[in-house]
């Protein structure tokens, strides 16, 4: 248990997703004041391009597991592979970026490991020889601390919790490669289906989101071939989402909801901020029509910047607010989008 | 097929939950059925409907979770289990899902055990995946879709929510599938399931009963539960004459705080 820090390099399709960088920056960090070394684990097809970049990023070296059994992502091969290379190195932490993937990847490698996870740290500390781990329970109502005393300490960390470290092209290290354990997984990929929201909202660095307001502009006429009373208020909605994605495409942003939004057929789940949608801290929080349900704000709170634009002034959400916007969204929203092209000269 | 479903209690999620003297409180709010385990226990039903067989709803937790389960018969499931035993108060994820595992052991032929994505209250997201390593199933988590069941090939065609897009998967059976909301519309529970609910027997088994000579010992310890910090919640209202002003004068207050 000497102070080494693992880092698992979590990819798609060969390329790895930004927050792996941030835990490689978080790994770094650790192992100074833990006084060992950062080794990243890579596992795919093909991972020695993925190897240097983790040593760019900060990695002192790196433990590569090619096979083509790997090539596609599936649960069993990739922990039998990470707990292989977790064996056989004698470290203290083992971080993962947190993502779809890693949160059962994690939870299946420590159950070969016999050992603890702390899913979603927001925060870290280095305390005797281990960590102190903070993440946030019961929606982010409350946060915990967790360690893991005597045992590897398998931590996933909350994308953009974490600076992202800049690569420097100097950096070299050790490349080791190590065998996979493929075994006979019981799965198969058949495909994909593209992804329903366009940019990664748990990545996003600024998130435009609508909620049940989007619906609310009585100055639309839903087309006459609409009769029914639910398909004229999709309508009005859509409507009210592409005023939304407008905004969000000048921010480079992605387009969130709020669960009312959702439930009402508006818009995909995939866009659902939320206690049972995705949680996101980016730097930019632009809420449109969304009233702030405490099931919503859990989603969002921990957003560096949160503006509101609401026509009720006591909606809660402003109570969360760094800056706010009373009034109505189908105006305020178009009026953002061309301020911000003006400004930003997009 | 042989179809189980674990469940956990929560309080609600509307409710207010604080931290005193050290220990995490939500005042009265009611305890609920897991939002996300709902979505578990209607998928478990519509296989059963599907394919014939029957659903068991199963859960770790104190003598209270019978009423989670309760809520998991009157919905449709045909019988319910309770794991409870002083020595699981402090579990982890890792002993939960040893005594999950031990269950499904003794329950024999499992086919598939659902699961809700997370837990409202310790938002983990490891249990299915866990059970399943421990059980030597593939685990097959964030469903948004299940494709196809087939029973006589013992396969099962899913499509799994990951930030890139949705990944298709046939998996062997038995499985361990984690839900996500987008899945269903889970039933309320129906006249007669609340009445068979209010008379159904929830046997208890406690860690003899599963068979497990020790209960691990947890890997985490929890030194401290932290209320948040308050928010500072002083809200910038911008006005103007315009909603034009209004619009730039934001974008100028945002670009003058950096946060563009």
């Amino acid at each position: 248990m000497a102070g080494h820090v693992l880092v698992y390099i979590d990819q798609f399709q060969g390329r790895a997703v930004p927050s792996s960088w941030e835990a490689v920056g978080a790994a770094r960090t650790l192992a100074q004041t833990l006084g060992g070394q950062v080794t990243a684990l890579v596992a795919g097809a093909d991972g020695s391009a993925l190897a240097t970049e983790a040593i760019q990023h900060g990695a002192d070296r790196a433990l590569v597991a090619d096979d083509p059994g790997l090539a596609e992502y599936r649960a069993e091969p990739f922990a039998s592979t990470v707990a292989k290379m977790a064996r056989q190195a004698d470290a203290a932490v083992l971080l993962f970026p947190t993502t779809g993937r890693t949160r059962e990847l994690a939870g299946m490698v420590a159950v070969d490991l016999e050992t603890g996870v702390t899913p979603d740290v927001i925060a870290l500390e280095a305390k005797d020889g281990g960590v102190v781990a903070t993440r946030p329970i019961y929606a982010g109502k409350l946060m915990t601390k967790e360690t893991c005393p005597g045992r590897l300490h398998i931590l996933t960390l909350r994308a953009r919790a974490f600076p992202k470290p800049e690569p420097s092209a100097g950096r070299t290290g050790a490349v080791e490669k190590v065998p996979a354990e493929v075994g006979s997984p019981g799965t198969e990929v058949l495909g994909y289906k593209a992804a329903e929201s366009g940019v990664s909202l748990t990545d996003a660095g600024t998130i435009v989101s609508g909620g049940r307001g989007v619906s609310n502009n009585p100055k639309l006429t839903p087309p006459p071939e609409i009769t029914d009373d639910k398909q004229k208020e999709v309508w009005r909605a859509q409507q009210g989402f592409a005023l939304v994605r407008e905004l969000a495409s000048v921010l480079g942003a992605a387009v969130g909801a709020s669960r009312a939004a959702v439930d009402a057929g508006y818009i995909p789940y995939a866009h659902q901020v939320g206690q049972t949608g995705k949680v996101v801290s980016p730097d930019l929080y632009i809420a449109c029509g969304i009233s702030g349900a405490i099931q919503h704000l859990a989603g969002m709170r921990t957003s560096k910047t949160i503006v509101a634009i609401n026509k009720d002034s006591e909606a809660p959400i402003f109570r969360m607010a760094r800056f706010g916007i009373v009034g109505d969204l189908f105006e305020v929203v178009p009026a953002l989008t061309k301020a911000f092209k003006a400004r930003l000269g997009r | 097929m042989n179809i189980v479903v674990c469940v956990k209690q929560t309080p609600d999620t509307a409710a207010t939950v604080t931290v005193q003297d050290g220990k995490v409180s939500w005042g009265d709010a009611p305890l609920v059925l897991n939002p996300w385990d709902e979505f578990a226990v209607e998928q478990a039903l519509r296989t059963k409907e599907a394919h014939g067989g029957k659903v068991t709803a199963l859960s770790l937790g104190a003598e209270g979770a019978k009423e989670a389960l309760k809520q998991a018969v009157a919905m449709g499931c045909d019988e319910a289990i309770l794991i409870s035993d002083p020595g699981f108060a402090a579990a982890d994820s890792l002993v939960a899902s040893a005594a999950l595992a031990a269950a499904l052991a003794k329950l024999g032929e499992v086919d598939l055990a659902f699961f809700g994505r997370q837990a409202v209250d310790s938002d983990t997201g490891l249990t299915g995946a866990q059970v399943a390593r421990r059980m030597g199933w593939p685990s097959l988590s964030l469903v948004a879709a299940v494709s196809a069941v087939d029973p006589a090939a013992k396969t099962i065609d899913v499509e799994r929510m990951l930030e890139e897009g949705r990944q298709q998967v046939r998996s062997r059976l038995p499985a361990a599938v984690s839900v996500v909301k987008e899945l269903n519309e889970p039933r309320y529970p129906s006249f007669m399931g609340i009445r068979k609910a209010s008379k159904a027997v929830i046997p208890v088994w406690s860690s003899a009963d599963l068979g497990m000579a020790a209960i691990p010992k947890a890997a985490l310890t929890w030194p401290e539960v932290l209320g948040l910090p308050k928010v500072d919640s002083k809200c910038e209202i911008i006005e103007g004459d315009t909603t034009e002003a209004v619009a730039e004068k934001l974008v100028a207050r945002l670009l003058e705080e950096k946060v563009l």
